[in-house]
């Protein structure tokens, strides 16, 4: 196992940007939402993701869009950091005919065959065999894709967590696991329910090699994951990565959090992926205060244009609840 | 034509489909070990010879995990047929296999399809209770799932051939008394299931149930190892002045109404016969279906001869009670006129 920190960037001021842009259109989608549910304008509920912006980005940004994710039920971030477009997500959110599921999935399901992102998977653990599947067709086929599967801290006791790991390990396949640890499977923490320090120890008893990285800078998290992504790439086999992180909100739209120390959750707020990366990119001349408002302007004018088509979509048929069953 | 065992036939079909197309491969635990059994009956054995390890490839016993990969796989454009030894591992793979297989295509509003054959052994073979259910209604149950039950060899490379094709998720039920694996691997109380089997290419579409046995008094509807207990029914009802009509739905999902629906009006008395445990089984969806479209032609009410509500027991006397045979078969049918 390995620890990564973020090294000095070595890669383009353009990809760096691009990242934080990336990060900046979570944060501002899952906040927009947030407001949009509290509101009551929203069927359903919704597991949001800010704070672990920097992993679905940091770790998205090595992989082409022929390159397959799976996911979880906190599935916005790696849907955007994917390249789901935002319109179609938002479309889906409100179960809008022009979704990107057609208003089927729901937040729990986001997903978008064009690039690549498998209907997110929202039983716990449960996309983790799937990936591994995903990387069986691609070495059987000869191609040098790569599978991404997200999955949280709580995903790391399933069974299926077991089976995957393993199967993955002896066939060396092309998939990366990329475990953010948030710290609570819902209210509970981490520490209650396993012995071990960290999910990423877990991997020797697959006999695959791990690493760990702060899940709260994004290049600390492009870095460490390029070096899985490659490895897989050229047939090396998988990877478990772990990543330090934290949510920024509750488990869901009804969680106030009364189950997390309040000097925990203040150092972990004033970690903000997003104030970190910034301040690298200035630091290394890539950004100025001026970009950087210009970015959150542009975004949020992307963000209410997608609220304008989502709200302009129309509802599907009620009888469309038949169709799509059956290929 | 060559006259194939159940077991060969699904073999043939595999080997077939295997050739046809390259997308097509196996995966299962212990089906192409050299020196061991190909699988838990010998349907794979040899396979691994002729196509190597990558596309009969052996799994760890990790049901969930082969199932999931399978999945994957079907996603990404492959072409896997994935076994289980017993179909009551099913349930280690039940997330996969309710949750995952037949919802994906759905929740991803059609932009996904997972066109994998899951094949699982079913019937009571004196192995005791979690070897010998018959678990077809629990999947009969979930939608996105389509369940061939073949009841001998012709039909089982048929639908199993339709079943790689399917761009669905499909489940091939199979019976383990009807396989014919000799030697070591014979099983006790055998039914001989081989079929001439066409020198030519052929494939059985799904929802097309058979006729097995015309008759004009009563309608028995049997699948697997029950065609043949109805057959033996049929002849000890023949004596009794009863004409039997026998049909295999060959397919559960899709189901073959119309053929029944046929047979129902000409008979005016149904008798539905499963291996599979009595309360919520497939046979009470039957029955409840023609009841709702044919009640009209019905001249008694519609019986069901099934497995009793218990696990199946292993001592073979209580074993015997639990699978329908001929004698209560031919009481069930009796029991209308």
């Amino acid at each position: 196992m390995s620890r990564k920190t973020a090294q000095k960037p070595d890669m383009q001021p353009e990809l760096l940007v691009e990242m934080y842009r990336k990060m900046v259109r979570i944060r501002r989608f899952e906040d927009a939402i947030h407001l949009k549910f509290l509101d009551g304008a929203l069927p359903g509920t919704v597991h949001l993701y800010q704070g672990q912006e920097a992993v679905a980005v940091g770790v998205c940004a090595n992989l082409r869009t022929d390159d397959v994710i799976t996911s979880t039920h906190r599935p916005h971030g790696h849907a955007i950091a994917k390249g789901v477009p935002i319109k179609s997500l938002m479309a889906e959110l409100y179960g809008k005919s022009t979704g990107c599921c057609k208003g089927k999935g729901g937040s729990m399901h986001v997903g978008d065959a064009s690039v690549g992102m498998l209907p997110a998977i929202a039983i716990v653990g449960g996309g983790l065999t799937i990936a591994a599947g995903c990387a069986l067709a691609f070495k059987l086929k000869r191609k040098d894709n790569v599978a991404v599967s997200f999955l949280g801290d709580g995903a790391a006791n399933e069974g299926d967590f077991h089976e995957a790991l393993n199967m993955a390990a002896i066939w060396d396949l092309p998939v990366v696991y990329v475990c953010e640890n948030n710290l609570y499977g819902a209210s509970t923490r981490v520490n209650k329910v396993m012995k071990v320090k960290d999910v990423a120890e877990r991997a020797r008893a697959y006999g695959m090699p791990s690493a760990i990285a702060d899940g709260n800078d994004v290049l600390a998290v492009y870095e460490c994951v390029r070096e899985a992504i490659e490895r897989a790439r050229s047939g090396g086999g998988p990877t478990l990565i772990e990543c330090k992180t934290y949510r920024r909100c509750g488990h869901s739209r009804s969680d106030a959090n009364a189950y997390r120390d309040k000097t925990e959750q203040q150092e972990w707020l004033a970690r903000d992926p997003l104030v970190i990366a910034r301040d690298k990119l200035k630091a290394v001349g890539a950004l100025t205060d001026e970009d950087s408002d210009t970015i959150e302007a542009e975004i949020d004018a992307e963000i209410e244009e997608a609220f304008a088509f989502a709200e302009a979509s129309p509802l599907p048929a009620p009888e469309d609840c038949l169709k799509d069953l059956w290929a | 034509m060559p006259k194939l065992t159940y077991g060969e036939a699904l073999r043939q079909a595999i080997k077939e489909e295997m050739e046809r197309d390259e997308r097509v491969f196996c995966i299962g635990e212990d089906i192409g070990i050299e020196g061991g059994f190909g699988g838990a009956f010998t349907v794979t054995l040899g396979l691994s010879e002729i196509f190597g390890h990558e596309r009969i490839l052996d799994t760890p016993i990790s049901e969930a995990g082969l199932t999931g990969v399978a999945i994957g796989a079907a996603l990404m454009g492959m072409r896997p047929i994935a076994d289980v030894q017993y179909c009551d591992f099913l349930f280690c793979a039940m997330d996969q296999m309710i949750n995952e297989a037949p919802k994906i295509r759905y929740m991803s509003g059609g932009a996904f399809s997972v066109p994998m054959v899951m094949r699982a052994p079913v019937g009571a073979t004196a192995r005791g209770a979690q070897h010998a259910q018959s678990v077809e209604s629990y999947f009969a149950h979930c939608p996105g799932w389509k369940i061939a039950c073949p009841s001998n060899a012709y039909d089982a490379k048929g639908l199993l051939k339709t079943a790689v094709r399917d761009d669905n998720p499909v489940l091939v039920f199979e019976h383990k008394k009807l396989y014919g694996a000799k030697g070591i691997r014979k099983v006790e109380g055998a039914i001989d299931a081989s079929s001439e089997i066409p020198d030519e290419e052929y494939t059985i579409p799904f929802g097309q149930a058979r006729v097995v046995r015309e008759g004009k008094d009563v309608t028995i509807l049997a699948n697997l190892r029950m065609v043949y207990e109805a057959g033996f029914a049929a002849e000890a009802l023949a004596e009794d002045g009863v004409d039997a009509e026998i049909i295999d739905p060959r397919t559960l999902n899709p189901f073959d109404y119309e053929t029944l629906y046929r047979s129902v009006r000409k008979t005016g008395r149904l008798v539905i016969v499963h291996e599979d445990t009595l309360t919520g089984g497939w046979g009470a969806e039957v029955a409840a279906k023609v009841m709702e479209d044919v009640f009209d032609y019905l001249d008694a009410p519609v019986k069901r001869v099934c497995a009793p509500d218990t696990p199946a027991p292993f001592s073979p006397p209580m074993e015997e009670f639990y699978v329908p045979g001929k004698e209560r078969i031919r009481q069930g049918v009796l029991s209308q006129q």
